[in-house]
């Protein structure tokens, strides 16, 4: 070959170039798929959203659905807890919000049953502000979900729900 | 082969590296500096085709596997899953069954490829063997994913195909049980196949390695047949010639796959594989997949249950001993005028046999697929052998220089 240096642009180049482009392109349209397949599939996002009949818990009780494969608590507040829950001062907490920021109702609390720490799923009615207690590395979640003390850095997640009406929510 | 590689890596660290594993050098003297014959035609890019092909079968397989069950009472629906709900798997399920088809089609081409210029001849018998076991784990492999899907066609495939191994005198009933772990294809064999299914290809993978390691100390054979004797004049490196001719062949046998994976995905299936498999009723008609119908002929063919499964493996068993039976000097069919016929006429019989086992097995098709199974044999065990002693071959060009200076003539010449 011919090692004259040449300063335009050859047609060798060019369709090196071309080539190459199309190479890389065809190769990332064919990786795509490979990828994707492992998001969840149309099965599983068909079940993203499920519908609770409130009417059976009684006040205090906290009921546990499944709800994309984890835990919500759905829990009939007593009036001493919204109290307790409205009277937290928002500033000191870790990760402040408000209570009626979490909830739609305030007699009813909606939260995802997963410890924003690690994943375990807390237990109800238990630890020092009679919230949730997680048992795996001691986080403590008061009345309205917010964590309190412990390693967790996040409240409990209000999922997305509303009331279908009085005695029945749709969550997701 | 000389042109052993001189590979020295250009940074500090590679070189620090390779001191204590050459592995950047292993590539370097295999698939960079690797000499190739000169004259080699597009025949020659099958291996890189099967490479890849393997490649994308085990890729798209362990997908698959992600999404299959492996159950009777969800083998079937976990399938029809995996076209209508997983992202993109019916894409990734055409293009796993399409590969397959692909596979035997760029093996059985990479095979008759051998047969006429003489791959199989010395020094490559143990190459040549290597591809003959390659082959057969194919065959394993293709059978058992062909189960997984749990159809009509997957239910009585399985069912025919193990009970050839009922015909082994005294002990054939026993081991059709202990294959079927049961006394009928059920779940447990399900259960293996989807198992061995997943195993098979990474054996296949280890034998190519042995293929590929065993054509890199002998070399590659090429249209002449003729043996490298001066690296300088009859070869070229590996990259960028080899290596681009193989992309572009490559990229030609991607677009015959792809216009089967997007316009006519289940042209090579078989309908009745989308009805459930059901155990108390068999299909009107059985057939294997295309690559397995020549046998499959053969099968049929021979009036007795032993003789056919006899005959139908030994039709595979003999390409081993190819070496052998193949008395000619020369390697290449261009230069074996008489050979070049029987072996074209080898070629039909195998696409008339395949033909003849997609038929049912009555009438003049017997008839056929006898006369084309005693030219199969033949072909093998009385002209190879034969035909070596008796042809008057053309003559053989000393070197591939001058195999290739005798085709292109003075033009060659004004290159150099």
């Amino acid at each position: 070959m011919a090692s004259a240096p040449t300063v335009e642009p050859t047609r060798r180049d060019m369709l090196f170039i071309a080539t190459g482009a199309a190479a890389v392109v065809g190769t990332g349209a064919a990786i795509w798929p490979f990828i994707s397949q492992m998001n969840p599939d149309a099965s599983t996002l068909a079940l993203a959203s499920t519908e609770v009949d409130i009417s059976s818990i009684s006040e205090g009780g906290i009921l546990t659905v499944k709800w994309r494969g984890k835990p919500v608590f759905v829990r009939h507040r007593t009036k001493k807890e919204i109290d307790d829950a409205a009277a937290a001062k928002v500033d000191t907490l870790p990760d402040p919000q408000t209570d009626s920021a979490r909830v739609k109702k305030p007699e009813w609390l909606v939260v995802v049953g997963v410890c924003t720490h690690l994943g375990c799923v807390p237990l109800g009615n238990q630890g020092s502000f009679s919230g949730w207690f997680c048992p795996c590395h001691g986080s403590d979640y008061d009345t309205s979900g917010r964590i309190r003390s412990g390693p967790a850095p996040r409240n409990l997640e209000v999922p997305a729900y509303s009331f279908i009406s009085d005695t029945k929510i749709q969550i997701g | 082969m000389s042109g052993q590689s001189t590979y020295v890596p250009s940074s500090a660290i590679g070189r620090w590296f390779e001191s204590r594993l050459p592995i950047m050098g292993l590539m370097h003297s295999s698939f960079v500096a690797y000499p190739v014959p000169r004259n080699l035609n597009y025949w020659w890019t099958f291996g890189a085709i099967l490479s890849f092909m393997l490649v994308a079968q085990i890729v798209t397989g362990i997908v698959l596997a992600m999404h299959y069950t492996p159950h009777v009472d969800f083998a079937f629906n976990s399938v029809e899953h995996i076209m209508r709900d997983v992202n993109w798997g019916w894409l990734i399920r055409y293009t796993h069954a399409n590969g397959a088809s692909m596979f035997f089609v760029a093996v059985y081409l990479h095979m008759l490829r051998g047969l006429y210029y003489g791959s199989y001849k010395a020094p490559r018998e143990v190459l040549w063997i290597l591809g003959v076991i390659i082959y057969l784990l194919m065959m394993a492999t293709g059978f058992m994913g062909y189960v997984l899907p749990w159809g009509q066609m997957s239910f009585w495939g399985a069912t025919v195909i193990t009970n050839l191994f009922s015909a082994i005198p005294l002990v054939g009933d026993a081991i059709t049980t202990w294959l079927w772990g049961g006394y009928s294809v059920d779940n447990p064999t399900l259960n293996r196949f989807f198992s061995l299914h997943y195993l098979l290809p990474f054996m296949i993978a280890a034998v190519v390695g042995l293929h590929v390691w065993a054509l890199h100390v002998v070399g590659q054979n090429n249209p002449a047949g003729v043996e490298v004797k001066n690296v300088e004049r009859d070869t070229i490196p590996f990259t960028p010639y080899a290596t681009l001719k193989d992309a572009f062949g490559l990229v030609c046998f991607l677009i015959f796959y792809a216009w089967f994976v997007f316009y006519t995905p289940n042209f090579l299936g078989h309908a009745d594989n989308y009805i459930e498999a059901n155990p108390l009723v068999t299909p009107a008609h059985i057939v294997p997949e295309w690559y397995y119908l020549p046998f499959y002929a053969i099968l049929r063919a021979i009036p007795s249950k032993l003789g056919g499964v006899v005959a139908m493996f030994g039709a595979i068993a003999i390409l081993a001993f190819l070496p052998w039976l193949d008395t000619s000097r020369v390697k290449s069919a261009a230069f074996r005028p008489v050979y070049k016929v029987f072996f074209w006429v080898f070629v039909m019989a195998c696409l008339g046999l395949g033909y003849l086992g997609s038929q049912p097995p009555d009438g003049g098709y017997v008839i056929a697929a006898r006369i084309l199974t005693a030219y199969y044999f033949g072909f093998f065990i009385i002209i190879m052998p034969l035909l070596g002693l008796f042809e008057k071959t053309k003559p053989v060009p000393a070197t591939i220089a001058d195999a290739i200076l005798a085709k292109n003539g003075a033009a060659a010449q004004s290159h150099s």
